[in-house]
């Protein structure tokens, strides 16, 4: 399979220079194959592998997820493709000290959407200019036709009677068989220690029932608010199709109409729950 | 403490209250102290503060069996921790939203602000919502999908 296009030419430059230069021990990237609906994640080690990078719009994953590993992070310093979005991601790992801005090469991509069709993110997307990026490749992208479509599902369920509602997450959430690959794969999910492992009180039961699949879900949703950046990657992964990202994304656009604050733009932002206001929403306090 | 119910065999409902330490657990003992009556529905769980309410002691609350869960702390401004209390406000209002989009009654869920001196406002406060859950009779909806039994 060839994939051509300017953006991966001036990628495989990019990395391979990372590498040459010693600016990086790995390059984590995106490479072709063939049996896969979408680019699966590569590890580029030397100049001649970073020939094997591509960039085109299958080019799903959010590789900013490798940046909280400790077993990746033990391969030493690490360079990463980062498309617009991703690097939000990567912004709310700077604020939050996971990550020393020192230690990472990041390799910005201009991106003009990705998935096949699109993904709704991208119709919404600002963020096709990566900022802050130690290099930036790829031609500068024309906007699509903007709009928030990817509020559609959040509407869809607010239109809903509360029943309805209920109903409709019991039957979503009882399909959860509690593979946590949401977790797993979600860049912002880096606990060492998550709390469905705590068991001392264990606040999550562990079985695959819609009593611990409402805990686990509701609590990952939570602990995402205000710091997802609607990477979409959880519903991506989810094996039972389960709507994860509409919940997320109706917590970040709470937080985008009560604090006029959109996770992920600055990496010197401060997040809503690590601040407050004295005249902050307080509805139906007695 | 002892329950006098006229009727052994009706049904009461079971509120759980998450106090801070400063402001409402005192409020709560104030309005012991000064002998205000309010009913014994009430569980009272004394916290250093309400910032310290994770809303995963509201869930674990419902799925035990509470009717009704209440978070009480210092009015605002009033914190003895100086931002607690926002910062609870912040975490819960957002939870409260939640429970709506998921579908989840909110009626069930109660903030409010009692300070130390508010003994009386505490009494009144409880006999209300005690009132308002007894008249929304047993919480089902969410506790009998998740444990699959319905409360007597």
């Amino acid at each position: 399979m060839t994939v051509a296009s300017s953006a991966t030419e001036s990628l495989c430059e990019a990395a391979a220079r990372a590498i040459t230069d010693s600016k990086a021990a790995v390059v984590i990237g995106y490479g072709a194959d063939g049996g896969s609906a979408f680019r699966v994640p590569v590890f580029v080690r030397t100049s001649d592998d970073a020939a094997g990078l591509v960039f085109d719009d299958l080019c799903l994953p959010n590789l900013a997820v490798y940046l909280t590993k400790s077993e990746v992070r033990a391969m030493g310093k690490l360079a990463v493709v980062v498309k617009g979005c991703d690097l939000r991601a990567v912004n709310v790992l700077l604020r939050e000290n996971v990550i020393d801005r020192k230690e990472v090469v990041l390799i910005g991509v201009r991106c003009g959407g990705v998935g096949r069709p699109r993904l709704a993110k991208c119709a919404a997307c600002e963020m096709h200019e990566p900022q802050g990026c130690d290099v930036v490749v790829g031609e500068p992208v024309t906007p699509e036709a903007g709009g928030n479509g990817q509020y559609a599902a959040v509407d869809e369920i607010e239109k809903m009677t509360a029943q309805q509602r209920w109903e409709y997450w019991q039957r979503q959430l009882g399909k959860c068989i509690r593979c946590y690959a949401c977790r797993q794969v979600c860049p912002l999910c880096y606990c060492k220690r998550c709390i469905v492992e705590k068991s001392t009180p264990q606040w999550v039961e562990t079985s695959p029932h819609l009593r611990g699949n409402v805990a686990w879900n509701v609590a990952r949703a939570l602990h995402l608010t205000g710091r997802c950046v609607g990477c979409g990657e959880c519903e991506r992964v989810c094996p039972m199709n389960i709507p994860l990202g509409t919940l997320n994304l109706k917590m970040a656009r709470m937080m985008e109409e009560w604090y006029k604050f959109r996770s992920g733009m600055a990496a010197d932002e401060n997040a809503p729950f690590t601040s407050w206001a004295a005249d902050d929403r307080e509805e139906d306090v007695l | 403490m002892e329950q006098k119910q006229t009727d052994p065999n009706e049904w009461q409902p079971r509120i759980v209250a998450f106090l801070c330490n400063w402001c409402s657990y005192a409020g709560a003992d104030l309005a012991g102290v000064s002998r205000f009556g309010y009913p014994a529905n009430v569980r009272i769980v004394r916290l250093p503060c309400s910032g310290r309410v994770d809303p995963m002691f509201v869930l674990k609350s419902f799925e035990r069996g509470a009717d009704m869960v209440l978070v009480s702390g210092c009015h605002p401004g009033d914190c003895h921790y100086t931002s607690g209390n926002y910062h609870a406000r912040r975490k819960l209002q957002a939870f409260r939203e939640m429970m709506t989009f998921l579908g989840i009654d909110t009626r069930r869920f109660k903030m409010s602000w009692v300070s130390a001196a508010e003994g009386a406002k505490w009494s009144a406060m409880i006999g209300q919502i005690t009132e308002e859950a007894r008249a929304l009779g047993p919480f089902n909806s969410y506790p009998k999908a998740v444990i699959g039994e319905e409360k007597q």
